[in-house]
């Protein structure tokens, strides 16, 4: 069997700048026209927040968000208080507040913006790692490490590598390079370009995306080995020649965003290819049925899984489901009817249409169904042989590196790979024509706005930030792979669990009033 | 095939530009005057439509309220002077409960009688106080009909509000011995209530008892509201009548299908006294949701009254008391008692107060109540800001106090309760539960924060040290 177990080399990150010409940073400067264009501020910031090109004396408008702010006051590059014509003021940007919500604040948009920019951790002092949500990621932290276990040790040494088949069944042995893969965001739901580009920066990061549920197209075949096809419950675009060369197979019985009700697929988004792929009407609103009209038990379920590894005998198997109560038993009944991943859906996560009543009320949010999950699967003696995948609502690379220390082997990754495009979480996905900046839109203006380069570079950017933050935890834990951490709860503290005193020794989770 | 309940849906749009969330800053130095590329042209929602008039010409700005907050105009901005701030008038919509972004969602739902939909996930808080601080349960495979969204009609959300005998009692030659009482069957568990503490008048009675009809629910109003207008609709309304008054208001009480009584000592002679002027007719007794009410609900349940009705504050608190508990803790407490009795399958139990959302309906059918009441929502349908300006005198920034169309005002209130049960059958379906009386204090198709703590949490990180929510 091919194992993909050799080492990747890393992608390279190269600068991605914003598709839009004014960014929005955490502060705003601006100049006067008491500016004479001097050009010393350009001179002075070493961030490039002044541009200015040779041959061209007018002054140009600041980048903004690479600005580092008022923690800039104590520099004598400080351009505010070096300007001789004093035309310069900076200000926290009032837009933040109407930016962002609970979950992902303006800050932690604003970060990953960078991040996906760069490829670097941001040097603007922006808060990414928490929100203001109030309660589970928000409020866990790593316990204080001891300094005496730092592991001084290369980003390239570390090991972030997720195994997804441990049954050993003589499947192939799939490895990716990251602990986390992508979303299925399906084909009508988002620009083919975004979704290609999704495709090609799993292939350079060596990890995986996901067909979603509206059709394989054409354009993924060059990257077949790292696209998973989803099979769900409207069987929408799911072809047999298609799960012939997928290395991973999904079945999709529910998800977070929308537990036990299905997928959407509103009337507008169902252009004439949609509708090809989907073998449906254009124009017309798709429904998927909610759940599988040929499963009632998990016997039923073995029989689906049965089907997909017999029309594909190198196929790892996943099973998509959400988290009820029962989430527990749901998932060993998975590892019973032979799948190789449980994927568990948190109910606060997804990225596309849903009513606002299911994201917000059904199903348990992943921070609970983790342990859940993770604890009754040990105490039946499999947990060794499940790769237990945790998604819905994991926002930045702290959450991932907590959902693997609370039990899952690795997470899935969708709206953060949006907002590494530019999403700005308006909520707008399904409406008339879709998304305004052109990410989950499939009309023919729209989108255009997205090349497949700027959504491949954009993401891989953004993983390779990530990845920074996971190798430095990694070091300060004393670890060299990330496979270590899977299930160190008694690495983690929650703030609500502390005393006083304790509590006092970690950051505050951050509180605030939204206008959301 | 059986008869449906369908509730038919039309868009009414508000009379008044309500309340947007954002405004929009331009700083108009710097502006470019006739830019070709003026991003107001470029608006992909076209928001900006009337923006370009003159000021003469133009409404209160409409883009305040239709913004989709896409911020394409402040990023695309040839010049960069587009940025936006929360408006300050919605910094002051509603309050700590009724808060900016229900009303928001409330008047989106009675304009377009559709559920609120969006992507991206969800943007509220990990967990709230009172019901925001439990979750419904779904199911991987169990479903009410196995057609998805085409099978949601057959979702039953009927509740009775009649009593019941537990057992029939049948003669030598198998006749029915018994008395059964008789059967009043609502289709959604859910009724109408005038708000107190806001405005009352014929204006806003009309729509409301007009909606009432159409949704074949009934609404609870008081004798000295009732006008001659109201009468095509008496057989939708409840007169909550009191001791003193039930004989002034004979004629009132023979016109109705349901009478309220409110609970006071020889509550039982006042129940013999509208029985007698009208035997079928279906008897409620209205009490306040306080420390009492468990205990007096116990005692009432043997009295042959039909069903019990609470009523907590606006915000959904248990009244007269310091510190006061939330619906959600009081229904289970006087839900617990009647089961605890063995006689809670022999009367309904009705709550009032606080219900702001179609969420708060099903979860406090969970909790045990058999039906809720609207009441500041179906105000906020007619375009209600809360201001409070009528508690005081003052005049009505929507209008509400001069006459309206009674009609528009009615297709408003349809299209809110429209959604509303649009969400309670996707709350059910998603539950695997057929029937709204099935939902009726099963606590075990919900989780609650302190339960998924402990359960969960609690292995984990030990004891919790910071009580509540945290």
């Amino acid at each position: 069997m091919t194992q993909q177990t050799q080492k990747q080399p890393l992608p390279p990150i190269r600068e991605a700048r914003s598709r839009f010409r004014n960014t929005i940073g955490k502060y705003t400067l601006k100049r006067s026209s008491a500016c004479i264009s001097c050009g010393l501020c350009a001179k002075l910031c070493p961030y490039g927040v002044h541009p200015r090109y040779e041959n061209f004396s007018k002054p140009m408008r600041p980048v903004e968000h690479k600005c580092i702010g008022f923690a800039c006051k104590q520099n004598d590059f400080y351009c505010i208080d070096r300007c001789p014509q004093q035309a310069l003021t900076l200000r926290l940007n009032p837009i933040l507040e109407t930016l962002g919500d609970y979950r992902w604040p303006s800050e932690m948009l604003i970060a990953h913006w960078e991040m996906a920019e760069s490829g670097n951790l941001p040097v603007v002092d922006l808060e990414y790692n928490l929100g203001y949500s109030g309660g589970g990621f928000d409020k866990i932290r790593f316990k204080r490490p001891d300094p005496a276990q730092y592991r001084r040790i290369g980003d390239a040494a570390l090991d972030l590598s997720l195994d997804l088949n441990k049954r050993k069944d003589g499947r192939p042995e799939r490895r990716l390079s990251l602990p986390c893969y992508s979303g299925g965001m399906s084909y009508g739901s988002m620009a083919l370009s975004a979704l290609t580009g999704r495709a090609r920066a799993a292939q350079r990061l060596n990890t995986l995306t996901c067909t979603g549920e509206g059709g394989y197209p054409k354009e993924f075949m060059p990257y077949a080995d790292f696209v998973i096809t989803q099979v769900a419950t409207g069987l929408f675009g799911v072809r047999e020649e298609t799960m012939r060369f997928a290395p991973v197979i999904e079945f999709k019985y529910a998800q977070g965003a929308k537990p036990g009700l299905g997928g959407h697929l509103l009337g507008d988004k169902v252009t004439p290819e949609v509708a090809a792929m989907r073998e449906t009407v254009v124009g017309n609103s798709l429904f998927s049925p909610f759940p599988f009209h040929s499963v009632y038990s998990v016997e039923d379920h073995k029989k689906h899984v049965d089907w997909v590894k017999e029309v594909n005998p190198r196929a790892i198997v996943s099973v998509k489901v959400s988290t009820p109560t029962d989430v527990d038993m749901v998932a060993v009944g998975s590892y019973y009817a032979g799948a190789h991943i449980v994927h568990i859906d948190g109910s606060y996560g997804g990225t596309g249409a849903a009513p606002d009543i299911a994201k917000k009320n059904i199903a348990m949010p992943i921070e609970y169904a983790i342990p859940k999950v993770h604890q009754f699967l040990k105490d039946e003696g499999i947990r060794e042989e499940v790769c237990l995948i945790a998604s819905g609502g994991i926002r930045n690379a702290m959450d991932v590196a907590k959902a693997i220390a609370l039990g899952a082997d690795g997470v899935v990754i969708g709206t953060a790979e949006l907002v590494a495009l530019e999403c700005v979480r308006c909520g707008n996905c399904e409406s008339g024509r879709g998304c305004a900046r052109g990410i989950a839109s499939t009309d023919s203006e729209l989108g255009q706005m997205i090349s497949e380069a700027y959504a491949e570079q954009r993401i891989v950017n953004m993983y390779m930030a990530w990845r920074k933050q996971w190798c430095e935890l990694l070091r300060q834990l004393g670890f060299s792979t990330i496979r270590e951490l899977v299930g160190r709860s008694d690495l983690l503290v929650h703030l609500d669990y502390l005393e006083a005193e304790e509590r006092a020794q970690y950051q505050p989770a951050p509180r605030k009033r939204m206008y959301i | 095939m059986p008869q449906k309940y369908h509730i038919h849906t039309k868009t009414a749009p508000p009379r008044f530009h309500p309340i947007g969330k954002y405004a929009t800053v331009e700083f108009r130095e710097n502006c470019a005057g006739s830019c070709r590329k003026c991003v107001k042209k470029k608006c992909v929602y076209n928001i900006f439509k009337e923006n370009l008039l003159h000021m003469s010409a133009m409404e209160e700005p409409e883009y305040l309220y239709t913004c989709m907050s896409c911020f394409r105009c402040v990023q695309e901005c040839t010049k960069g002077i587009f940025s936006r701030t929360i408006n300050p008038d919605y910094r002051t919509l509603g309050d700590a409960y009724w808060r900016a972004e229900n009303l928001h969602r409330l008047w989106y739902q009675a304009h377009t009688g559709k559920i609120p939909v969006s992507g991206a996930g969800y943007r509220g808080p990990f967990v709230g106080t009172g019901f925001d601080a439990m979750w419904t349960d779904m199911s991987e495979i169990v479903r009410p009909t196995r057609d998805g969204i085409h099978g949601r009609e057959y979702i039953n959300t009927c509740f009775e509000l009649s009593r019941r005998e537990t057992r029939l009692e049948f003669n030598a030659d198998m006749s029915l011995a018994s008395e059964t009482p008789p059967l009043l069957e609502l289709p959604l568990p859910l009724l109408f209530r005038l708000s107190p503490e806001l405005l009352i008048n014929d204006h806003v009675l009309l729509p409301m008892a007009r909606a009432a009809k159409a949704l074949g629910t009934l609404m609870f109003v008081h004798p000295q509201d009732l006008s001659p207008a109201l009468a095509p609709y008496a057989g939708h309304l409840i007169p909550c009548l009191t001791q003193e008054n039930i004989a002034q208001y004979g004629e009132t009480i023979r016109n109705s299908r349901v009478v309220e009584l409110a609970d006071a000592p020889g509550i039982e002679v006042a129940m013999n006294t509208v029985r007698t002027i009208h035997p079928d007719v279906v008897l409620l007794v209205g009490m306040a949701l306080d420390r009492n009410a468990p205990a007096r609900a116990a005692e009432l349940v043997h009295s042959g009254v039909d069903s019990l009705h609470f009523y907590a504050d606006d915000h959904g608190n248990e009244l007269n008391a310091v510190q006061p508990r939330f619906l959600k803790e009081m229904i289970r407490e006087v839900h617990l008692k009647l089961v605890a009795q063995g006689a809670r399958q022999k009367i309904n139990l009705v709550f009032s107060g606080g219900i702001a959302m179609a969420e708060h309906m099903a979860k406090a059918i969970l909790c045990g109540a058999d039906a809720v009441t609207a009441d500041h929502a179906l105000l906020i349908a007619l375009e209600c800001r809360l201001c409070g300006r009528c508690s005081n005198g003052l005049s009505c920034p929507v209008k509400l106090d001069e006459p309206l169309d009674a009609v528009w005002g009615s297709d408003r209130i349809v299209n809110l309760i429209a959604a509303w049960q649009s969400q309670l059958i996707e709350l059910m379906g998603a539950m695997g539960i057929r029937e709204a009386r099935r939902l009726r204090g099963e606590v075990g198709r919900s989780m609650w924060f302190e339960n998924l703590e402990k359960d969960h949490f609690g292995p984990i990180f030990g004891e919790r040290k910071v009580p509540g929510l945290g």
